[in-house]
């Protein structure tokens, strides 16, 4: 008789719901019954609301149990799990689930589906597809790719990313190197994590074709340290990696060498800014540097650098396996390609979202996050992490497009969307980006350092009904300085959350008595 | 003491970004990152005790004294703040009678903030000793504390 397979996911998010004692408890009644169970821990499919969700395969199909506790175990293998039998917690075929139906998966098509550190899984689903061709091409036709596929950075920014592989390429010096920034400290953020602790090796295969397209020979992940599960997943694929020569001296028999490393961060939330992260990587205080020198020219010890994030460096192989044209075909305007959306706080289908850029706001929340997680009224959703701006229901007809969202003054960011009900006070929400700002600025220019605790102290004034007009003058005049005197972006978008709460939120920054007499 | 540091350290001179994953071990094995760590990393480094120490400042994780015997790290950022970590916060500060950040008086419970676990889509999200909460709530912290 052959094993049966059962996959329950590894991700932090599925374990923090307790996917490992599903597991351990799934082993205990399988062997009590005489079953063979082999167990294979997988990534998540980012239906995170369903977690711990475990499936099995009948008849080609996996059909998933969700969400599965300690105690339904035994009652799940009586019903005959693995006949796929019928239960409270089934949710039938997990790809006809209509939250998966609608998706574009391009980067996470092997996400919650495969051994994240079985090579031969990886191969066998599209794996190396991208690396392959890029071996068969010359280092132009690689960047040229990138440069039609009108990739721009997942990191936030939005970057062209074509233009700075072109830098990075153009750059002449004896060591050049890729670095991957997976320091992912955005709130409402995890497609990093998850696909990091997913598919590990589509990230390494990213990198080995970036290290091939621009002549970089070393690459270095920059993970935060708040990942374990994630730096444990990395460091045995890149174990795997060298054993199937996708890194090591000869990278699949092409005769370029690309060796990868991964470097644990230590708590520092500015580390995600890239010259920041740099400075860290080299082992020092994460002082940010000022720009110019771009890192493309001048980065790591000096040399050529390429700093991507995550889901850039997992959007190449794709492209490369399938041309830039035909990942251009997705997205509108120059917003190109799929996102990962990250459907998150209270919101009531949580989870992971990967769809072309153009869906709006409004199905992101409602139509597949469910609405919000308490039931009560929708107030706000955050777009981009800390220092993402808030934006009310009368905008979440929005399309997610970099230009659409610009001329809100708001950025689709890395596509971290945090759902806030009707409890939520935008005056403190305000207040907290100072806080962050101040507890994080490395420290190194002026507006940001003193500005964030300036603006902490402004706040708590105008929450008292102090000076109520002056300060709201105050506190505009006080954004507007560390937009322009702040050396990055953790001064400069500092003000973006609490300028946007001001203006869609008025009523939570009116007078103290006038805001007493409304309750 | 002394050697400990010295072994969590040498192994990492020359490394890339080396004295941070130094310090790292250092941490992991004595808990803390000790007083001598400054002079000894100094040495071994080739580098001044002035830039050693802005190091161990300048990162969060890195403690100069042992934690409690339970360690929280609750989730403070907008995500789990939709959820109602504020309320958490509350609950466990005044459970234990600390602030965020400090060890009680006992010694049993250090509660430290945590910029995202991320688990955002699960929140409000907690660390106990190691172990990722989704859904927390203080009751169930608590419980992996007395657990």
């Amino acid at each position: 008789m052959s094993k049966n397979r059962i996959f329950i996911p590894l991700d932090s998010a599925a374990v923090a719901l307790g996917a490992d004692e599903v597991a351990e408890r799934i082993a205990i009644e399988a062997t009590s019954r005489g079953l063979e169970v082999a167990i294979v821990r997988t990534g998540s499919r980012g239906m995170h609301w369903l977690e711990p969700l475990i499936e099995v395969e009948v008849d080609g199909k996996r059909i998933g149990y969700g969400p599965v506790s300690e105690d339904e175990v035994a009652g799940l293998l009586d019903t005959g799990l693995f006949e796929g039998g019928d239960h409270d917690t089934t949710i039938g075929v997990v790809e006809e689930h209509p939250f998966m139906l609608d998706q574009q998966r391009l980067i996470f098509s092997r996400c919650g589906v495969t051994d994240p550190l079985s090579f031969d899984d990886y191969v066998g689903n599209g794996g190396l597809d991208g690396l392959k061709a890029a071996i068969a091409a010359d280092e132009r036709s690689i960047v040229d790719a990138i440069k039609t596929s009108g990739l721009r950075g997942r990191g936030g920014a939005g970057f062209p990313a074509g233009i700075k592989w072109d830098t990075v390429q153009g750059a002449t010096a004896d060591q050049k190197y890729i670095v991957c920034n997976a320091d992912e400290g955005d709130s409402g953020t995890f497609a990093d994590r998850m696909i990091m602790e997913g598919d590990p090796f589509l990230l390494i295969e990213g990198m080995v074709i970036a290290g091939l397209g621009v002549g970089a020979t070393k690459g270095y992940i920059y993970l935060r340290s708040e990942y374990p599960i994630a730096a444990r997943v990395l460091n045995e694929a890149i174990e795997v990696a060298k054993e199937n020569r996708l890194l090591g001296d000869e990278v699949l028999g092409s005769g370029k060498a690309f060796d990868l490393t991964v470097f644990v961060g230590a708590g520092a939330y500015i580390c995600g800014e890239e010259t920041s992260l740099l400075e860290s990587l080299e082992g020092k205080r994460g002082l940010v540097r000022a720009k110019p020198p771009l890192p493309a020219l001048e980065g790591l010890f000096g040399k050529p650098t390429l700093v991507h994030n995550v889901l850039s460096l997992c959007s190449v192989p794709w492209i490369l396996a399938n041309g830039g044209e035909a990942y251009a075909a997705y997205g509108q305007g120059s917003s190109k390609g799929t996102l990962s959306f990250q459907l998150a706080g209270n919101i009531k289908q949580g989870g992971l979202f990967e769809t072309a850029f153009g869906v709006t706001l409004d199905d992101l929340v409602n139509k597949y996050g469910g609405g919000t997680l308490s039931g009560r009224p929708f107030k706000a959703v955050q777009i981009g992490g800390p220092l993402g701006a808030y934006l009310p229901q009368e905008l979440l007809h929005l399309p997610m497009d970099y230009e659409v969202m610009a001329q809100h003054c708001a950025g689709v960011g890395h596509g971290g969307i945090v759902v806030f009900d009707d409890q939520a006070d935008l005056m403190a929400q305000a207040r907290y980006a100072f806080e962050f700002c101040a507890e994080e600025s490395c420290g190194k220019c002026t507006p940001c350092r003193v500005g964030a605790v300036r603006g902490e102290e402004v706040m708590d004034k105008i929450a008292a009904g102090e000076n109520h007009d002056e300060n709201m003058v105050l506190l505009e005049d006080l954004c507007e300085l560390m937009v322009d005197g702040s050396l990055c972006a953790m001064g400069g978008m500092t003000p973006i959350p609490v300028t946007s709460a001001i203006k869609h939120f008025p009523d939570d920054f009116a007078p103290r008595h006038a805001r007493e007499a409304a309750e | 003491m002394e050697k400990i540091i010295e072994e969590a350290l040498s192994g990492h001179v020359g490394e890339t970004g080396g004295l941070i994953t130094g310090l790292r071990h250092v941490q992991e094995r004595c808990g803390f990152v000790p007083r001598d760590t400054v002079r000894i990393a100094a040495d071994l480094f080739n580098i001044s005790q002035a830039e050693v120490r802005g190091v161990i400042s300048f990162y969060a994780d890195f403690r100069d004294e042992k934690p409690g015997e339970n360690h929280i790290r609750l989730c403070v950022a907008e995500a789990c703040q939709s959820v109602g970590s504020r309320q958490i916060e509350r609950e466990l500060t005044d459970k234990y009678s600390i602030a965020m950040g400090e060890t009680s008086a006992s010694g049993e419970v250090t509660i430290e903030p945590v910029f995202c676990l991320g688990l955002c889509s699960c929140a409000p999200a907690a660390e106990v000793n190691g172990k990722l909460i989704s859904r927390a709530s203080a009751k169930r912290i608590t419980n992996e504390v007395g657990g």
